[in-house]
């Protein structure tokens, strides 16, 4: 085995050009885990630590460019106000340790359907940077995933950020697992509301609303052999809040839409059975969770609790 | 590959490293140090916790090439050094102790680990939900971890009546100074 150690992103992307069989290595939860465990031997590890590049998040016009070797603990200590459904599942991750060196990129690296940051990303409308010495390409989250530890990833390629819109609303997150830490989902849920007008940092000051005002994200999480998005419970929620002119009177949510919601929410989902649960526990639970994150992330819009600070 | 490191403040050097050995096997198997435990192997069990850059990680998932010309502190550079102003065992190593908080010891250098990165953050004595928060991590199979609990408290409690205790001293050296 050989240990690649590039001090650059430029070098680590030529390196990756010339050894296309190194695998990439930041906080090595899962990669030292298969080693450990002698499940996987790769010719080669590219260490992506000392990347300077990889390390940072900037802010500017409502988008994070969140770099791909922000750890955990970095995204629940810094961007708990423009990303708290990410922070929000940033916190659900392991232990401290494993926050102290895991990676949002390393999450999307792996692809596991279980992966934690997956449903807020797509319930986000992230999108994946992807770079290679053949160039620099964008890739909606939703497209990213093509099976269980399977992404549209080529060989030659890194992820160098994620480009996350900063919450234009309420989000919300929630994990069924056995215990409240180390656990890999059995499923989880995350939404995201946005709002008409005002509160989001990502809404800027023009006249009239953005084209995704008053729609619905969704994420579905360990319940499919990809993360996925409950695309009709999103349209179904957003239609029915529009109907009833509830995005204007943030009046309180009849029980039939959350109802109704969350059962499309877990109608969307592809779950099997496994060792971490039955298909139709995850099924239900996620009816569930859809059920409470919604009450949650409404009762925020009312109240304007924890509202998205600016940032 | 040879990987160089300090490790307790002393320069350390591992020859003949297999590029996917980890950190833990360095400091266990080449570098003599075996506070740090080998359970799991996959970082549910903190067993392996050490400070990488004053940062508390599983030693087992830290590939030992990526901690070359780190800092590493292991449960063996909390005590005081030899000769040193300090004495003996550090305070939450002592309270471990004290407060019965060690059966089998076998996660004990792991726990010491991670309660010192959490006393040393925090003013007083922190709140249970922190404590369980901070060692969720941190798997022990014998005690139920009450007594765990009870050396962290005691090791709070202690070392913040040391810090009001130097305070006073330093704040009575002054107005000694100024007078």
């Amino acid at each position: 085995m050989e240990f690649l150690q590039p001090r650059s992103l430029a070098e680590a992307i030529a390196t990756k050009a010339e050894r296309p069989d190194a695998v990439p290595i930041a906080g090595g939860t899962d990669i030292m885990v298969e080693i450990n465990f002698d499940a996987r031997r790769p010719e080669a590890l590219l260490d992506l630590n000392r990347v300077a590049e990889l390390a940072s998040w900037q802010h500017s016009d409502g988008l994070v460019r969140l770099g791909a070797g922000v750890t955990y603990a970095r995204v629940i200590a810094e961007l708990g106000g423009l990303l708290p459904g990410l922070a929000m599942a940033a916190r659900t991750v392991g232990s401290p340790q494993i926050r102290n060196r895991g990676t949002v990129g390393g999450n999307l690296g792996a692809a596991s359907p279980a992966g934690d940051c997956h449903p807020v990303l797509l319930a986000a409308g992230a999108t994946v940077e992807a770079a290679s010495a053949r160039g620099t390409r964008l890739i909606p989250a939703a497209e990213f995933f093509t099976g269980p530890k399977r992404s549209v990833l080529a060989p030659d390629e890194l992820i160098t950020a994620v480009l996350i819109p900063a919450a234009p609303g309420p989000q919300q997150f929630a994990k069924i697992g056995t215990r409240n830490a180390m656990v890999i989902a059995v499923c989880a849920f995350a939404l995201e509301l946005r709002p008409p007008k005002g509160g989001g940092a990502g809404t800027g000051d023009s006249g009239g609303s953005p084209p995704w005002a008053k729609t619905v994200g969704t994420g579905i999480g360990s319940a499919g052999p990809t993360p996925l998005r409950a695309i009709q419970a999103e349209e179904f929620l957003a239609g029915a809040l529009a109907e009833a002119g509830l995005w204007d009177t943030a009046d309180r949510l009849p029980d039939q839409i959350a109802q109704r919601f969350a059962e499309l929410a877990a109608a969307a989902a592809r779950p099997i059975d496994d060792v971490r649960g039955t298909a139709a526990y995850r099924r239900r639970a996620l009816s569930v969770l859809a059920r409470r994150t919604l009450a949650w992330a409404w009762d925020t819009y009312r109240t304007g609790d924890g509202a998205p600070e600016c940032g | 590959m040879r990987v160089t490191m300090t490790v307790n403040g002393e320069p350390a050097t591992a020859d003949d490293v297999w590029e996917g050995e980890s950190l833990l096997f360095v400091l266990r198997e080449r570098l003599a140090l075996p506070g740090s435990k080998n359970a799991c192997e996959q970082g549910e069990c903190g067993s392996c916790t050490v400070l990488l850059d004053d940062v508390p990680v599983c030693a087992c998932l830290v590939a030992a090439g990526q901690a070359t010309g780190r800092e590493v502190v292991t449960v063996e550079g909390l005590a005081a050094p030899p000769g040193g102003d300090r004495q003996g065992l550090h305070p939450v190593q002592q309270a471990f102790i004290d407060a019965g908080a060690v059966q089998c010891g076998f996660c004990t250098p792991g726990l010491i680990v991670q309660a010192y990165d959490l006393l040393r953050r925090t003013a007083g004595v922190p709140a249970d939900p922190d404590i369980r928060e901070a060692l969720a991590g941190n798997l022990c199979r014998c005690t139920g971890y009450e007594k765990i609990l009870d050396a962290v408290r005691l090791a709070a409690a202690r070392m913040s009546a040391a810090r009001i205790s130097a305070a006073r001293m330093s704040a009575a050296r002054m107005a000694g100074g100024a007078a």
